[in-house]
């Protein structure tokens, strides 16, 4: 069995989980919450598997190299990180309706690795602006940033629709409640912002070292500072103005939008950044 | 959000300068220039940026090219209007912090850390349990547990029994600042390497030397005070034809010297007397020989004669038909408006008739059939020569930036995930027993102090059963 076909059972694995959470989550029942928690376990080590298996293959085919150098790596190292963030969270939490509205994210991110058919899952060679020891620490600092904003993502989206729940039975009052969604979303603004802004720097320092240059404008390079200037203008409203609840949640969700811009968008435009493009 | 979110507090100090200060300290302008920095650069990245004029019409318009170019948005992070935003965040973030620091100062310089027991008591998360031991023993039990968990400590005794206080991380308070020092030192990088620095690029074709480059930003000629020889020039393929590796062996000379040898390959520059070298790109030249092949264009009666020559020598035809001359080489001949890629030209003058004109591509050896001549000349073979196209860039603001960098990830690190927290814990006489509380606060992160306040109590409880060890 080769690494794709792991990441493509992976992919159902997480789609598993994601319904068990929901289910869990509707209809108001623990065991399934708890089946769901051990079939995202499983889906995560199938994905760290499926990860390894892929820089060992990349080595008996002679080339040799992390698998974190094109769109499908990405995603899949991207579905990584949120599970994992995921599994931690849930541990120190409890409380499983996050899964509910996380899980189901990690299973997107994989199913279009592994399902769409523009995407190549084929192992090759590095093109030489590649070739650096910054390609891992940029790119691994970078999806971790995501994945956080991913996740605050998420819990914003909770936070905005369990303020909506009036009625007592209501399945959203199974959510945390709205001050705990609150601060975990700002945590993960955090953790998101302090890795995005690690991902920026290897970022500049190794295209200072490929190019002369650290910084150059370039429309990811570009993105990324407009998705940093979102998060920023989060954080300082957030310290210094006291912005609580609604206002973070729905500027939480527009950093995410910029991030998938950063992400997907600046592929339809010129640049340096091709590599993560399809293909 | 409020519709005056944007606008800047009226402030109604009669001092100008007071008012100026005050405009710049606020934390709304950092909001609205920040918001305003993210919309205005999306306008770069979606026009493609110093492109030609023609471009532009091309692409826009008339009409919408003068706007966009009266608004520099062809150029944009180099207007004068986003400079003007980054110097206006600039002395926001400056005026900011000396506005509030004195402040945090006073917090954090505290030589004897106040503690507000009443707050801790109304604490919503505190934790309150029973012993059957006494306040002191508690006491004894407890401090050297709280003293090993934060770095200050301290017990005051009151009529009814004991107060233990602890803290740590009141320093994280300066986090903020850490983090505004570190943009400071990217700007000031940024602006030495804008004055001080340069950036260019030059061809230098296998075996040649230059001692002058060609700007990137003004296009203007730079001269070096060192010459660079490119000694050879290699690119490899994987088997699927994908480039591998760009490599060029360079040699600097000083007056004519070699000081210096080194394989430079993309990610792996050359660097001397702090002028950096970077492989960028890489072209192809002729030399100046070459083989023509020359067939006659009826096959019936075919010949083929090889021929070789140079670039400017005049070949003779066969049967005394008249000459052809190599003239010229380029990387990318045109042919009905496209390209048809590395061609030679040549010029071709019947023995009667007036001289036309010869393109013969590399890419495809039949293209002279076209022109319907006599002759099909076609190149066979030529001496393939490349240039290597190199980056060079001096940047003296770089140690500043990189400081920069460090500088703003401790200072994220510290603000975001070191905590200013405190600790208090009550004990009270309740005739033979006592009665315990612990409370606790910190400046970020609640949800986890008060998880930590959890943690902090059960151990208490444990030790204040009456057969654990008082230690």
């Amino acid at each position: 069995m080769n690494s794709s076909s792991i990441l493509s059972i992976t992919t159902f694995v997480y789609a598993a989980a994601a319904f068990l959470y929901i289910f869990a989550w509707i209809f108001k029942k623990d065991f399934p919450g708890k089946v769901a928690t051990w079939v995202a376990s499983v889906g995560l080590a199938g994905n760290i598997s499926g990860f390894i298996l892929r820089w060992i293959e990349s080595y008996q085919m002679g080339i040799g190299r992390a698998p974190l150098s094109n769109l499908y790596e990405s995603l899949v190292f991207f579905a990584l990180t949120i599970a994992l963030i995921y599994l931690i969270i849930e541990q120190k939490y409890k409380n499983r309706s996050m899964g509910a509205f996380i899980l189901p994210l990690a299973f997107l991110v994989l199913a279009y690795a592994s399902l769409s058919p523009n995407i190549s899952d084929r192992i090759q060679p590095l093109v030489p602006a590649l070739k650096s020891n910054w390609l891992i620490a940029h790119v691994v600092t970078c999806f971790i940033g995501y994945a956080a904003f991913a996740i605050a993502f998420g819990l914003s989206i909770m936070f905005i629709l369990r303020q909506r729940a009036q009625t007592e039975g209501s399945i959203l009052k199974r959510f945390p409640e709205p001050s705990v969604l609150d601060e975990l979303t700002y945590q993960m603004v955090m953790l998101g912002f302090l890795f995005l802004s690690i991902g920026i720097i290897t970022g500049a320092v190794w295209a200072n070292s490929a190019w002369g240059r650290y910084w150059g404008w370039d429309p990811k390079e570009t993105w990324s500072l407009i998705t940093w200037f979102v998060y920023s203008t989060l954080i300082h409203a957030r310290m210094m103005r006291g912005w609580h609840g609604k206002r973070i949640a729905w500027l939480s969700i527009v950093g995410f939008m910029a991030v998938m811009f950063t992400y997907f968008g600046v592929n339809l435009l010129p640049g340096l950044h091709s590599y993560g493009a399809t293909g | 959000m409020g519709k005056d979110f944007l606008m800047v507090k009226n402030e109604t100090s009669p001092d100008p300068k007071n008012r100026i200060w005050m405009f710049f300290a606020s934390v709304k302008l950092t909001v609205a220039l920040l918001l305003t920095l993210a919309i205005t650069s999306i306008i770069g990245t979606v026009i493609p940026q110093n492109e030609s004029p023609a471009t532009y019409i091309n692409a826009y318009g008339e009409n919408l090219y003068r706007i966009f170019s009266v608004l520099n948005f062809f150029d944009m992070y180099r207007s004068w209007w986003f400079q003007v935003l980054i110097i206006f965040l600039t002395i926001n973030v400056v005026v900011c912090s000396l506005e509030r620091l004195p402040k945090t100062w006073k917090i954090v310089s505290v030589k004897v850390p106040p503690f507000n027991v009443d707050r801790f008591r109304s604490d919503k998360g505190k934790v309150d349990f029973q012993s059957q031991r006494s306040v002191q023993t508690l006491r004894q039990a407890f401090e050297p547990f709280i003293c090993k968990k934060f770095s200050y400590c301290r017990v005051e005794e009151t009529d009814k029994g004991v107060f233990l206080f602890g803290e740590k991380g009141r320093w994280t308070r300066l986090g903020a600042y850490i983090v505004h020092v570190s943009i400071i030192f990217l700007l000031v990088g940024a602006l030495i390497g804008s004055i001080y620095g340069f950036e260019g690029f030059v061809n230098i074709p296998e075996g040649e030397t230059v001692n002058r480059i060609r700007l990137r930003n003004t296009n203007e000629i730079y001269p070096l005070d060192f010459e660079i020889r490119c000694d050879q020039f290699s690119v490899s393929f994987y088997e699927s034809g994908t480039p591998k590796e760009y490599r060029s062996a360079l040699t600097i000379l000083e007056e004519g010297n070699s000081v210096l040898q080194k394989d430079i390959i993309v990610n792996d520059p050359l660097s001397y007397n702090g002028i950096n070298i970077f492989q960028s790109s890489y072209g192809s030249l002729p030399s100046e020989s070459l083989t023509l092949s020359i067939s006659s264009r009826e096959a019936e009666f075919g010949f083929n004669v090889i021929k070789e020559t140079k670039i400017g020598e005049p070949v003779e035809l066969p049967d005394d038909k008249g000459t052809v001359v190599i003239k010229d080489y380029t990387n990318s001949a045109q042919f009905g408006g496209r390209s048809i890629g590395e061609a030679f030209i040549g010029e071709l003058t019947p023995r009667e008739g007036e001289p036309v004109q010869v393109i013969l591509p590399l890419r495809f050896p039949n293209f002279d059939r076209m022109r319907q001549g006599d002759f099909i000349i076609a190149v066979q073979d030529y001496e393939k020569k490349f240039y290597t196209g190199l980056q060079v860039a001096y940047d003296p603001g770089v140690p500043v930036v990189y400081l920069g960098f460090i500088v703003m990830i401790l200072g994220c690190f510290i603000t975001f995930f070191i905590s200013h927290q405190r600790i208090c814990i009550e004990i009270i006489r309740a005739g033979n027993n006592s009665r315990v509380m612990v409370a606790g606060s910190a400046n970020k992160n609640k949800l986890g102090m008060q998880q930590k306040i959890k943690r902090i109590s059960e151990k208490l409880q444990g030790m204040s059963q009456v057969n654990s060890p008082t230690t």
